[in-house]
């Protein structure tokens, strides 16, 4: 509750321009979080808040009028200076891990165009409070899933800024061994469940990790375990039938997950209102039984706040959780993305918005840190990113060998034992009364 | 009566090369009149699974209170309970995926489909999530997850459920294909890839459910196991190899004691395994008999039986007396006719025919 009625202050302290009554135009949306009205989950103050839109434009958000559950039993609310949205050691490690996405990425470009990585490589530049805000509400032992734009998300989680970047170099050092690339990045020690090229691939597999924390606590009976999965996918994998698929049966089996919509409004060159019938995607959750929130995803705060939530809601095991952030892409698609069609003045109006800058505002103004603190981070990670370079150049390429490998678990395919021979033939293997 | 199996030879047991240990347990469980359908063969496969590692459960629709579309999971759900089997909406990629991403995680799913033709719409799981993870995360994260369902034609079903599968999922690195034909191949077969770190694609035959097959004592023991990726010789000859995969086998065999009475000892290979492959035992034989007949059901072109050529005219090419004939279905979306039908696939006289081809062109 305290975080709800915290979230609705995060409106007021964080962006105090874009609040009620704001213009009407292609990015004003509202900037509030929103609860939706049956979640019992997220109770908080009763709070309409509209952005003041009137009808709906063909090419702005619309408003989301939407207001919290009932009110609590409580007495006057905190005043907003007593609230500590976040400490110093917190907001240092949030500014850390966006400027860390941030400078990867614009390296990751500088790389490409220099021929170190190839292929497709998509970057996350302007999305960094979605992934801070939420990757890092999270515990060690929780699990993410990605889409091909994963680079920042991998940092987030832990993967080192050195495999990272080996990795997309192609090199036998990546976290991959070069097997996967940009698109594929996979981390079993930092429970990072790919990478997946094909939008919606990862919502079914995420949705299976959550169902393995289920089944180990009612099934093996294992209840040291209670991981949460984040599933982060766009906008235009709202509209694939597998997302619909797995909203259904998390709500149904509710499984611990969470399924986070980075809603930068553009699908390669398809913008999100000419494909989708009902743009509001916090509004699906519902049709499924599950909360739909939507969140500005330009605002670490806020994200964080409402990844807490839902976090916390899944862990509960109270079910699944679909959160739409709304942000924004300041590069195109991929690196090979002339883009074209997005319009200058919606990206001056997303720019305004970074939300590095916006956060490294709030640190200074609220005295959290100062600009050395901060330009000593942004030293810091300059270094961390050079040396990732670095090392990746001077990784070895795979070797050879390393071709016909991990095509199979079971190296020969034929059943083969850890001892190199057939496993029928290895009596442990077939501990009954036949001979195989 | 199925006497291939009585009387075939050493490569009877495939992980042992040359033997005739078991010539008299089989003749021994023959004689005792044991008998276990594929449908049973598979049912119990699947509980002593399920009983011996809690990790496995299975996924899919009517698997649970329906018992099973073809009764394949009968009695599971009141065994196990719905945590273990699970009834899921219709939704293959969704809860395909759901399967690879369990499986991600050490459990292990067995995700029925009702046939294979559904698992169309979940084919991206079973190549892009499924086959491909090992590879693409650099062998850290393993995907034991088993894909079993009917695959190929039945009985008068149409076009949209009479495809066979085997050559797609074949042709794909990452992905274990076994495709029994007997109730000892369903049991073995269907142990091993439980038990197996990879994904398999476990290709039924919807006819083959009913039908009964000799069992020895030691097919029924709780540990028995086949390798995946090994042929089995059903029946051993001189003249003319065939091979054959799922229910062609049966006709294999019978089109083999057609072939007897004409003088033509056919031996006939129990392929088992689509990937891997398994090309020595093919190539062996053919090296004995010097002509080659590959039957399938699928459709031809890029078919096993094309693989199966390829592998012989590489490595086997100067044993060879005759050109390898390839019996496939044709080249059609299945009818719905039933005369139709019957022609569309291969019969036991189209295999006699083509072995007798195959006879009759060496010089």
């Amino acid at each position: 509750m305290a975080a709800s009625s915290l979230a609705s202050r995060a409106v007021a302290s964080l962006s105090p321009s874009i609040s009620t009554g704001a213009s009407r135009d292609d990015a004003g949306s509202s900037s509030v979080v929103g609860f939706h009205k049956r979640s019992s989950a997220f109770t908080g103050r009763r709070v309409r808040i509209s952005s003041g839109h009137g009808s709906s434009a063909a090419h702005g958000r619309r408003s989301c009028v939407v207001a919290a559950t009932a009110a609590p039993v409580k007495e006057s609310p905190p005043k907003i200076a007593d609230i500590e949205l976040v400490t110093r050691e917190e907001g240092l490690e949030l500014y850390e891990d966006m400027i860390l996405g941030r400078c990867f990425e614009d390296m990751c470009a500088q790389m490409y165009y220099r021929s170190k990585m190839f292929g497709f490589v998509h970057l996350y530049n302007g999305q960094e409070a979605v992934s801070t805000g939420f990757v890092k509400a999270l515990k060690k032992d929780d699990y993410i899933c990605s889409t091909y734009r994963d680079h920042v998300h991998a940092l987030s989680k832990g993967v080192p800024a050195r495999q990272v970047m080996s990795e997309l170099f192609g090199k036998a050092t990546g976290c991959c061994r070069g097997q996967g690339g940009s698109m594929h990045m996979f981390s079993k020690e930092h429970r990072l469940l790919g990478g997946f090229a094909f939008i919606g691939e990862g919502i079914p597999v995420a949705t299976g990790a959550a169902f393995n924390t289920k089944y180990s606590r009612e099934v093996l009976k294992d209840l040291s375990v209670d991981a949460v999965t984040l599933a982060f996918f766009g906008d235009g994998t709202c509209n694939n039938g597998q997302f619909f698929e797995c909203l259904n049966m998390a709500a149904l089996w509710k499984l611990p997950i969470v399924y986070v919509v980075e809603n930068n409004l553009w699908a390669i060159g398809m913008d999100h209102f000419r494909a989708t019938s009902v743009p509001e995607i916090w509004k699906k959750g519902e049709a499924f039984g599950m909360p739909g929130v939507h969140v500005d995803g330009m605002d670490v705060l806020k994200v964080r706040e409402v990844a807490k939530e839902a976090i916390a809601r899944a862990r509960r095991g109270d079910g699944p959780t679909l959160v739409e952030c709304e942000t924004y892409r300041y590069r195109g698609h991929s690196l090979a993305d002339p883009d074209e069609l997005r319009k200058p003045e919606q990206k001056n109006k997303y720019a305004v918005r970074d939300p590095i800058a916006a956060f490294k505002k709030y640190l200074l103004e609220n005295g959290l840190a100062s600009e050395a603190d901060l330009k000593a981070i942004e030293k810091k990670i300059d270094e961390i990113v050079e040396d990732a370079v670095e090392f990746a150049d001077a990784s070895p390429l795979p070797p050879r060998s390393q071709l016909l490998e991990n095509v199979f678990a079971d190296p020969r395919g034929f059943g083969i034992g850890p001892d190199g021979k057939y496993r029928c033939e290895d009596p442990a293997f077939t501990a009954g009364t036949a001979e195989v | 009566m199925l006497p291939g199996i009585v009387r075939s030879s050493s490569r009877h047991l495939p992980c042992r090369r040359s033997l005739t240990k078991w010539m008299s347990v089989r003749n021994l469980a023959a004689a005792s009149g044991d008998q276990m359908t594929v449908r049973d063969a598979l049912n119990s496969a699947i509980d002593e699974e399920m009983a011996a590692d809690p990790k496995v459960f299975v996924m899919g629709e009517e698997v649970g209170e329906y018992q099973g579309a073809y009764k394949v999971t009968k009695g599971l759900l009141q065994k196990y309970g719905p945590d273990r089997v699970l009834d899921t909406p219709i939704t293959e990629a969704g809860f395909t995926g759901i399967g690879v991403g369990a499986a991600f995680q050490g459990l292990k799913p067995i995700v029925e489909f009702m046939t294979f033709n559904f698992a169309m719409q979940a084919i991206d799981h079973i190549i892009n999530s499924a086959a491909k993870t090992y590879y693409m995360s650099g062998g850290q994260i393993s995907v034991p997850i088993v894909f079993r369902g009917p695959n190929g034609a039945a009985a008068g079903v149409g076009a949209q459920h009479s495809q066979c599968f085997a050559a797609w999922y074949g042709s794909c690195p990452g992905l274990k294909v076994v495709t029994p034909y007997s109730a000892e191949d369903a049991r073995g077969l269907l142990k091993a890839a439980i038990r197996d770190p990879d994904p398999v694609v476990f290709l039924e035959n919807e006819l083959l459910y009913g039908e009964n097959f000799p069992v020895s004592s030691q097919v029924r023991d709780p540990n028995f196991t086949l390798p995946i990726g090994k042929a089995k010789v059903e029946r051993e000859g001189t003249d003319v190899t065939i091979t054959a995969f799922s229910k062609m086998v049966g006709f294999a065999l019978k089109a083999a004691d057609e072939l007897a009475k004409d003088g033509i000892k056919a031996e006939v290979i129990n392929l088992r395994s689509i990937r891997p492959l398994d090309r020595e035992t093919i190539n062996a034989s053919v090296r004995k008999t010097y002509r080659l007949v590959a039957v399938e059901e699928g459709w031809p072109q890029h078919g096993v039986c094309a693989e199966v050529c390829a592998s012989v005219q590489e490595e086997s090419f100067d044993y060879l007396d005759a050109p390898i004939e390839r019996i496939s279905g044709a080249d059609i979306p299945m009818p719905y006719a039933a005369n139709l039908e019957r022609l569309a696939l291969p019969q036991i006289e189209d295999i006699v025919r083509a072995a007798k081809r195959a006879c009759y062109r060496s010089k």
